[in-house]
């Protein structure tokens, strides 16, 4: 079966073989495993941007495919970065912890140890108390599990509220912008538990491991190329079949696939799950690599510039969302990152920190107007043309 | 005959204008049935609160042997209990090929794990390009629907009603839009379904429903105002008035 799948979509294979090629081509420059050309930074640039394009793999798959336009698959992203990000920061924290404690004549309590962590992480908070959230914070394959539950299971009872009510269209967009604003609010307060708007730091630092930062970017960009290999493939699966023949019904006319005799709501909602899922495993991915989180990371805005990705990139198209992805946040991280030089028109000059977000808007606009299929709809569009031109 | 559809004393009412007024009706298990009567009469409608996409003020609407109310059921479940609809406006997958559309509304489990995991073998494909050949279209397997002519798609959506392979048919204006050679294949394939289902088909051209040859039910203003044979209803004095002889 996996075979004939293989032999059914080559273009997985040869994403897959140029995910490998440029992973092994990142780690032969880099200064952790290679030639040193490839600065640290920059490597943990590009293993963000594979998550990215992980999570607009994903974004594809909901909406290019099923046509649910959600607008709120970032705030899984971000709690799945929530999840790893409080092991690794209890984690170190206890070790520091027990590194200066273990000078002192008597051995800690487990108590005093506990205290001493719980100051050390809520004191800018102004608390020294453990949440409960963080009961399982000392285990690294709990909060593993919740990277994938938690965001699953807000996905679920969400999308069955919202799937059984029959919200579609523009009213789900809305609905899913509410949810990422709340939980971006609800972060933001001191007592929920996750340090407010301070959010997690120092997530860089895998607890116990001495290896310096050169060396450890190159390990998430293997973990970040694995996992998005991993998640195209498995979009690419279950769209190839009757399955992806259901939801691209559902996209077009979900009225028809109702009397056809599918339960509609249940393919939405496992597409809605599924989706998360794969959005807070690229955000557990994401986080360690960006050193920090906060609630800004799950603003509204966030979710929508995914959808600009994958539709500059083209929908429907698993390899569109990445192409444009990657693409429009490289691009995106050079202009806001001030590396772009301005322009000086005399009177006034343009500053790109500031100008590019227009741009970007710009182009959303003129894609959607011009060039509905995105980059890739170019491309194929190109490639007709030239099929054309040969037959004729 | 044995009732394979019971409505009986069904009234559905939109801002207060009652669409179908105490409308009854009943269909055999395998018979042909022609629904006719004037645009607005509540034809679609009726066929809305049969397959549960409107649900009714009053009335019931008890379906096959053990006689389940059918109302309250999802539109999803009720084509899983056997009643397949077309609708007035061809609606097919456009960007899905021909196979693919029939594969979709092949008689299997509908649950999404199933269909994850579903591969169609040898049998299914067989059926498929049986279905293709009586709908017309055994070369066109592997063409977008989206390509076919308007009367191909029409015929892919018959076509697909088969495949979900139900008790009763409910079609929707087969014939519109369709030229005289098309329509006397549509009659044709409809015919032959008929033979081991219930068949109800709305229709507006009386040459048309002349082919089908069965019994006729006149609607007007959401209720039946005559049935019989063709013959018997267009000599009605009422049928006369509210349609024919306009
Ligand atoms: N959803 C609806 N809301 C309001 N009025 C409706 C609705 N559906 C149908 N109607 C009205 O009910 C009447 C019957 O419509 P319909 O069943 O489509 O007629 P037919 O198919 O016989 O031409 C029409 O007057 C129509 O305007
Ligand atoms: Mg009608």
């Amino acid at each position: 079966m996996e075979r004939s799948f293989i032999a059914r979509n080559p273009s997985v294979l040869v994403f897959l073989a140029l995910l490998a090629a440029f992973t092994l081509g990142v780690t032969a420059l880099s200064e952790g495993f290679g030639i040193g050309v490839v600065s640290t930074s920059f490597v943990k640039t590009l293993g963000k941007t594979l998550c990215l394009c992980l999570v607009a793999v994903a974004m594809d798959l909901i909406w290019g495919y099923a046509g649910i336009l959600s607008l709120g698959h970032f705030a899984f992203f971000g709690l799945g970065g929530y999840m790893i990000g409080m092991w690794l920061m209890y984690e170190r924290t206890r070790q520091i912890v027990m590194g200066s404690l273990s000078e002192g004549v008597l051995p800690p309590t487990p108590e005093e140890i506990q205290a001493a962590i719980g100051n050390q992480i809520f004191g800018v908070v102004g608390s020294s108390d453990f949440p409960v959230i963080w009961a399982f914070a000392d285990s690294l394959f709990v909060q593993l599990v919740l990277v994938v539950a938690v965001p699953g299971i807000l996905a679920l009872v969400f999308g069955w509220l919202a799937f059984r009510s029959r919200v579609t269209g523009v009213y789900l967009s809305i609905l899913t912008q509410a949810m990422t604003l709340g939980l971006a609010l609800y972060l933001f307060q001191n007592a929920s538990g996750l340090r407010g708007n301070n959010g997690l730091s120092g997530l860089q630092n895998l607890p116990g491991v001495q290896a310096p930062q050169a060396v450890v970017s190159i390990w998430f960009l293997w973990a970040s190329a694995l996992a998005l290999g991993l998640g195209y493939l498995l979009v690419a699966w279950i769209v190839s079949g009757k399955f992806g023949s259901v939801i691209r019904g559902i996209r077009d006319n979900e009225a028809r696939v109702r009397f056809l005799g599918y339960g509609v709501e249940r393919y939405k909602l496992l597409i809605f799950t599924v989706t998360a899922c794969i959005a807070g495993i690229a955000g557990a991915l994401y986080y360690p690599q960006a050193g920090i989180i906060n609630p800004a990371e799950v603003a509204p805005i966030a979710s929508i510039y995914l959808a600009v990705w994958v539709a500059i990139g083209g929908r429907g198209k698993i390899y569109g969302a990445v192409i444009g992805t990657a693409f429009v946040s490289l691009v995106s991280s050079w202009f806001t990152g001030g590396q772009a030089p301005d322009v000086s028109l005399g009177f006034y000059t343009i500053k790109w920190v500031d100008w590019w977000l227009i741009v970007l808007g710009f182009s959303f606009v003129l894609v959607t107007l011009f060039a509905p299929g995105g980059i890739s709809g170019l491309v194929e569009l190109m490639q007709r043309r030239r099929r054309k031109g040969d037959a004729g | 005959m044995k009732t394979l559809l019971e409505v009986s004393g069904v009234t559905v009412s939109f801002d207060g204008f009652r669409a179908i007024n105490n409308l009854s009706f009943q269909i055999g298990s395998a018979e042909m049935r022609a629904v006719i009567g004037p645009n607005g009469a509540g034809k679609t409608t009726f066929m809305d609160i049969v397959t549960g996409k409107t649900k009714p003020d009053e009335g019931h609407i008890l379906w096959g042997d053990k006689s389940i109310s059918l109302i309250g059921m999802s539109e999803a479940r009720i084509a899983q209990a056997g009643i397949g609809r077309k609708f007035q406006k061809p609606t097919v997958f456009e960007d899905q090929t021909v196979q693919e559309n029939l594969l979709l509304a092949l008689r299997k489990d509908r649950s999404p794990l199933s269909v994850l995991l579903y591969r169609p073998n040898r049998r299914d494909l067989d059926r498929v390009t049986e279905l293709a050949q009586q709908i017309g279209l055994p070369d066109q397997l592997l063409r977008a629907a989206g390509e076919l002519s308007h009367g191909q798609k029409q015929w892919l959506e018959i076509g697909m009603l088969l495949a979900q392979d139900p008790q009763l048919l409910l079609v929707d204006e087969p014939a519109a839009g369709m030229t005289l050679a098309e329509r006397e294949k549509t009659t044709t394939i409809l015919a032959q379904a008929a033979k081991t289902r219930a068949v109800v088909v709305v229709e507006h051209d009386m040459e048309f429903v002349r082919r089908l040859d069965c019994k006729v039910t006149v609607l007007h203003e959401g209720a039946v105002l005559a049935e019989g044979s063709l013959d018997h209803v267009t000599k009605n004095q009422d049928v006369i008035d509210v349609y024919l002889g306009r």
